[in-house]
């Protein structure tokens, strides 16, 4: 039955596809735009139109009917509210780029798009909570407060209180504090971990394209070989090894997850960095340091490493979501960073059973996904940046 | 007279970049009768090629027409839709672009392409198009015209491809081709019989061509007319003849006076006297193939040798094993009398610099993120020992003496330099070591004419204050006539003829040197006729290359 | 080859436990009869090189030991030998990996055609606002962890409008039917995962391939843009889009993991997860052998797939 309904809405919407192009082509007097219009766009643009028409309508029905609060009416709002809100941050934030700072600074605000704008917005956000993560919370990460199980919202009527605003947990922690040291916990051993994966990757890569020969061929196999496994399967072998390893000591697990990750991280690094540098390796000015007798120290340092800054450092954005990600997937399923330090990861799974109440308590199912939209919103954020950088670093070569 | 074939009229196009539209082209007027070749001629960024593709009604991404009129036989392309323009592409105006390679689909066979058109405009049927395509390629001279047109584009060499082009661009027998460079990418010798059969075709089938090309003497045999653009507006336009015998504005007539530098012939050789550079029976080889055989030649003090030769002729490999880059396999090289190390890294720091090496490319020959003071400044230092003041002030010295403002090129990076300015800056990094010796790898191929002149006349000054020795490699014989003492001419990695330019520009000599000295066009525009009559069709380029 | 290596690196991670494996296993309080019989068990006092062998060939003959989980039962009652009754790993893997394969199969069908559709448009209708809108959808899938994909999914489509099961408890001899409804949720998930990064992929090869100068011969021999698409853009996309497909293909492998735990869906990759939390070494052991070799079957094929593809490897000069 509902197929039909599809069906026939579809037929619809062809049919106005077709209007619109003639009427189009009617009203214009057969401008280029409407004329040379393949029907395929046409019907792109009629079924934009429906798609924005039903968002605006489906806006605006009633949040609950007799009593019964309506979900996904609620849940929609929340979306299209969030989105508005971000986007106007990130215009108000870009606004300000523009005339704020350097020369430099304020060009760079002006040529950037505001996915690129609300990306920088988050990072810096990002920084800051993590940064001063004990100043900001009102709650320590471990401490265990009063009540269990308070509902997000800070509204007594349905289960909230005002001094959590985002409730508590199922032992009574404050999701709040708890997402603000996880912030800490989670982008702060991320990010250390893509910076060793750097160190160790980046410089072995650059080493292998300057020199060339059997350590090349040596470090490129080992690589390959180390690639041929999936990186989220290998990790979480070599964790299994390193938990028999490390005891029961849970700091040391932590540790030992680091390290596992960087070195596979490396491996796409090398990979990387050597490409790049083999690129920068043919040119006729590497060529004409060589010839001046340069040292190996002054060819990677001064002459190369220069060169590969801006495709390094959009590498970096990228790897650092990977490692992100891969750190909360192996936090999500229990064996990443260990309870009692807050986690994103571990505080989606734990609250994750909360999710089913979404049809009659809106705001209860919203715990898990804050946490889950916390890392979801990082990773978007940085790439943003990372797209934009690439596009503008391709943009100049043409 | 009837109405031109294509006329254009005030034709402004725009490109875009950061975000705004910046004009190309300003207002351009064509005319262009049946069975009439005109010839656009000007440096590169003169929107030749936008002019090009804009009689066809076409822009590139990014381009678009912002005024003016293209009208060809009646319809103006600017305003017709993309169905009627479709009609006309191909079918009446057809296309050759400057790379075959590249402009051939690597998926399917030439015959395929070639009768796509004919088959697709409803012109022809398939057998049809196929046999006419094997009667054009014999027509365009391809070897094995039956058989050639069941291959894939990368089987077949680029001249032929290029002629294979021609023959595809010819298969609906259309009014009007635009050739755009068709002939830049190749070696002079392949060249010469591209444009003989591209001339033939064209006049057999009454064809009216846009022949767009830098090359001078290469439109004087071509074209009936010429137009002369500069950044995007029309310099003057003439018949051919009128155009070559009297320019009339001064940017013509500089462009033509190019053709004419040339250096004053130095005294020879006293006999006796060691060579600064004395390479010595090379023989090299990349894996296990050898590339150069048994290579020898001497460069003296003050004096310009230049190696001349076609792509794949060992010129620059010679250069790899003088620098140390390639070490020879067999022989060695003397500087000054005393034996070299084959590996550089072997050299030391005294004879790593007296050795220097100016690149083809100035765009990867600088450090793009490096300021222009500190790359001249680095030899400076590296070898000199200066230092702070005096490091600076020596930087200056040299940014004077290849003519740029030091105050203001010091601080700039490469990027905000032109062509002519980066090769100037390479030549800078050069003289900072203060060498004896330099090698001069192709440095003036990239550049436009006008800017080559600019650079040979430095080089030229530099060697007579400061005496130093060149190694010129080059593939352009006007480039060797301007500047060279003596000449090298190597043909698959080996030594074919070397001697004193003055012997060399005259008979009689090896006929491989003969071939390379009368394959290169001359501005006579019945030069191309005469060479014909002289040499007959079947005996220019690739086949007189077999024949020795 | 790779593979080879592979099994060795697997291998020697394993076997580069400190101490005595076993009893870092059974803990504390085991008897020494116990360790002696667990390292009977898994052949702990043969050399490693000796067991590397014996575990390889086990693997090529389709044997790949004992769970530890059962070992160790019949190591704590003193058995010395494996019973008929117990339970290989093989026997575990097998059903598991088909459920896998068949959550893959459904992902893959769905979103292999959408990403290369979306992929195509976009190149071709690049630089407009579907353009944009899909790149920024894209890049937001992308950076997504699957988790929050598998969430939001099971909000909007199990429980605000209960149309798919949330918990994927398949088993065997369902309806088939029924066997794909419950498999929907996961799936989906996978496919927004897998899509958006195919679909960006195929987006960069076409524009890529659309600026090259025989398209714009095409275009200027008067072709339809049908034809110059079908005809002569895409016989050379083919390549790069086989690899894109292969990459993505391989990338849902790992995908499959989270996804798995998050609906509980009886693949092999809850069946890892499980098995490293309670470090069953040999379960372990095997399931990173078979995510390998999928991984490293599908890059092959990508690679032999676009050495078939290209005309200039097919006709050499």
């Amino acid at each position: 039955m509902t197929l039909i309904y599809i069906l026939l809405g579809l037929i619809a919407l062809l049919g106005l596809a077709y209007v619109f192009r003639l009427g189009g082509q009617a009203a214009t007097g057969n401008k280029p735009f409407f004329r040379d219009m393949p029907f395929g766009v046409a019907f792109g643009y009629v079924l934009a139109a429906a798609l924005l028409l039903f968002s605006v309508w489906y806006f605006f029905q009633p949040t609950e009917t007799d009593g019964v609060p309506r979900a996904g009416v609620i849940f929609f709002r929340w979306a299209v509210q969030g989105f508005l809100m971000f986007a106007a941050a990130a215009y108000l934030f870009r606004l300000l780029g523009r005339s704020v700072g350097t020369e430099g600074s304020k060009k760079l605000f002006r040529s950037m798009p505001l996915t690129a704008a609300f990306g920088i917005m988050i990072i810096i956000v990002y920084a800051i909570v993590s940064i001063f993560a004990g100043v900001i919370a009102p709650y320590g990460q471990e401490e265990v407060l009063g009540a269990a199980n308070i509902v997000p919202g800070g509204n007594p009527a349905i289960g909230g209180n005002p001094e959590y605003p985002l409730g508590t947990d199922q032992i009574g922690r404050d999701i709040l504090s708890r997402l603000i040291f996880g912030a800490q916990n989670t982008v702060g051993i991320a990010f250390v971990t893509t910076c060793l994966a750097f160190l160790l990757g980046g410089s072995l890569g650059f080493l292998a394209a300057t020199l060339g020969g059997w350590l090349d061929q040596l470090l490129s196999r080992a690589v390959d070989a180390l690639m041929a496994i999936p990186a989220l399967i290998f990790a979480l072998l070599l964790i299994t090894i390193a938990t028999a390893w490390a005891g029961s000591a849970s700091w040391q697990v932590t540790i030992y997850m680091i390290l596992i990750i960087a070195v596979i991280d490396s491996t796409r690094v090398f990979r990387l960095s050597r490409a790049v540098g083999q690129n920068i390796v043919v040119m006729d000015y590497i060529e004409a340091a060589k010839l001046r007798g340069e040292g190996l120290p002054y060819l990677i340092f001064r002459e190369m490493l220069p060169n590969a800054y801006a495709p390094l450092l959009a590498e970096f954005g990228l790897r650092f979501c990977f490692v992100f990600l891969t750190i909360a997937s192996l936090s999500f399923l229990g064996v990443g960073i260990q309870p009692p330090l807050a986690d994103w990861g571990t505080m989606v799974r734990d609250l994750s059973q909360f999710i089913n109440f979404a049809a009659f308590a809106p705001n209860v199912a919203v715990a898990p996904l804050l946490a889950a939209g916390a890392i979801a919103l990082l990773t978007v954020a940085v790439n943003f940046v990372v797209d934009w950088m690439l596009h503008k670093s391709s943009g100049l070569k043409e | 007279m009837s109405e031109p074939l294509l006329k254009i009229r005030n034709l402004w196009i725009e490109g875009r970049s950061d975000e705004t539209w910046n004009p190309i082209i300003n207002g351009v007027d064509l005319d262009l009768n049946k069975g009439e070749v005109i010839g656009l001629i000007g440096e590169s960024g003169a929107g030749k090629s936008t002019i090009g593709l804009a009689s066809m009604g076409f822009t590139r991404d990014g381009v678009r027409i912002s005024q003016g009129s293209v009208v060809f036989d009646g319809v103006d392309l600017v305003t017709a839709s993309a169905a009627d323009k479709r009609a006309l592409l191909g079918k009446r105006i057809a296309y050759v672009a400057q790379s075959a390679a590249a402009s051939f689909n690597p998926a399917h066979k030439l015959m395929d392409q070639h009768t796509e058109g004919p088959v697709q405009h409803s012109v022809s049927s398939k057998g049809e198009s196929t046999e006419d395509g094997i009667e054009l390629y014999r027509r365009l001279r391809l070897p094995n015209p039956e058989e050639i047109g069941f291959r894939y584009p990368h089987q077949v060499s680029g001249g032929q491809l290029q002629r294979a082009m021609t023959a595809m661009a010819m298969a609906c027998r259309p009014d009007l081709i635009i050739f755009d460079e068709p002939t830049t990418a190749l070696d002079v010798t392949t060249q010469i019989e591209v444009l003989a059969s591209i001339r033939d075709i064209v006049e057999q089938f009454d064809t009216a061509a846009i022949y767009i090309t830098h090359d001078l003497a290469v439109v004087a045999q071509m074209a009936d007319k010429i137009k002369v653009l500069l950044k995007g507006d029309e310099v003057e336009e003439a018949d051919t003849r009128t155009m070559l015998s009297q320019p009339k504005e001064e940017y013509t007539k500089s462009l033509w006076a190019v053709r004419s530098f040339e250096r004053p012939a130095k005294p020879s050789v006293i006999t006796g006297s060691t060579p600064v550079v004395s390479v010595k029976n090379v023989t090299a080889a990349y894996g296990t193939t050898d590339v150069l055989h048994d290579v020898s030649f001497d460069i003296h003090e003050g004096r310009t040798v230049a190696v001349v030769g076609e792509s794949g002729s060992g010129k620059s490999t010679t250069a790899r094993c003088i620098t140390g880059l390639l070490p020879p396999r067999l022989g060695h090289i003397e500087f000054d009398g005393m034996q070299l190390p084959l590996d550089y890294r072997k050299r030391d720091k005294m004879q790593l610099r007296q050795a220097q090496m100016i690149y083809q490319m100035a765009d990867t020959a600088l450090n793009p993120r490096k300021t222009i003071g500190e790359t001249i400044g680095r030899p400076v230092e590296f070898y000199l020992g200066l230092k702070g003041k005096e490091k600076r002030a020596k930087v200056d010295a040299l940014l004077d003496e290849i003519e740029l403002e030091p105050s203001q090129y010091r601080d700039r990076l490469p990027s905000e330099l032109s062509g002519g300015q980066k090769q100037r800056i390479g030549i800078a990094r050069a003289l900072a070591a203060e060498p004896k010796f330099i090698i001069c790898d192709e440095v003036t191929s990239a550049l436009d004419q006008l800017v080559a002149e600019g650079i040979l006349k430095l080089l030229a000054k530099l060697q007579d204050q400061l005496g130093l020795s060149y190694m010129f490699i080059t593939h352009d014989l006007a480039t060797v006539r301007a500047i060279s003492d003596e000449v090298v001419v190597m043909k698959d990695g080996k030594v074919v003829e070397q001697g004193e330019k003055a012997e060399m520009f005259q008979p009689p000599h090896h006929p491989y040197t003969d071939l390379l000295l009368s394959s290169v066009p001359e501005m006579d525009p019945d030069w191309l006729d005469d060479l014909l009559k002289e040499r007959g069709v079947d005996n220019i380029g690739d086949a007189a290359v077999d024949k020795m | 080859m790779t593979l080879f290596v592979v099994s060795v690196i697997i291998f020697v991670a394993v076997n580069a436990l400190p101490g005595d494996f076993a009893e870092a296993i059974l803990g504390q309080g085991a008897t020494p009869e116990a360790v002696t019989a667990i390292r009977e068990q898994l052949g702990l006092n043969q050399n490693a090189l000796t067991r590397y062998f014996q575990w390889l060939s086990g693997a090529l003959r389709g044997d790949l030991g004992v769970p530890l989980s059962q070992a160790l039962f019949a190591g704590n009652f003193g058995a010395t030998a494996v019973g008929t009754d117990v339970t290989t790993v093989v026997d575990q893997i097998i059903p598991r990996l088909k459920n896998t394969l068949f959550l893959a199969g459904v992902s893959a069908a769905i979103s292999v055609p959408l990403a290369v559709t979306l992929g195509v448009l976009t190149a071709l209708y690049r630089n407009t606002a579907f353009d944009k809108a899909m790149n920024v959808s894209t890049l937001s899938a992308i950076s997504s962890p699957e988790f929050f994909i598998a969430y939001v999914l099971i909000l909007f489509l199990a429980v605000l409008n209960p149309i798919f099961p949330s918990l994927s408890n398949i088993f065997p001899g369902m309806e088939f039917s029924e066997r794909l409804t419950r498999t929907m949720l996961p799936a989906l998930t996978l496919t927004l995962a897998v899509t958006a990064q195919m679909m960006r992929m195929t987006r960069a090869a076409i524009i890529n391939l659309l600026a090259s100068p025989y398209i714009e011969m095409a275009r200027l021999k008067g072709l339809s843009p049908m034809r110059v698409i079908v005809k002569h853009a895409l016989p050379n996309a083919l390549a790069p889009i086989i690899t894109v497909i292969a990459l993505n293909l391989a990338f849902l492998v790992t995908g499959v993991v989270v996804v798995e735990v998050v609906f509980v869906y009886p693949g092999i990759g809850q069946l890892f997860v499980d098995s490293v939390k309670i470090r069953d070494i040999p379960v372990v052991q095997a399931c990173c052998l078979i995510f390998a070799a999928v991984y490293i079957l599908l890059n092959l094929t990508a690679d032999i797939l676009s050495i078939i593809s290209n005309p200039r490897l097919r006709h050499p000069k």
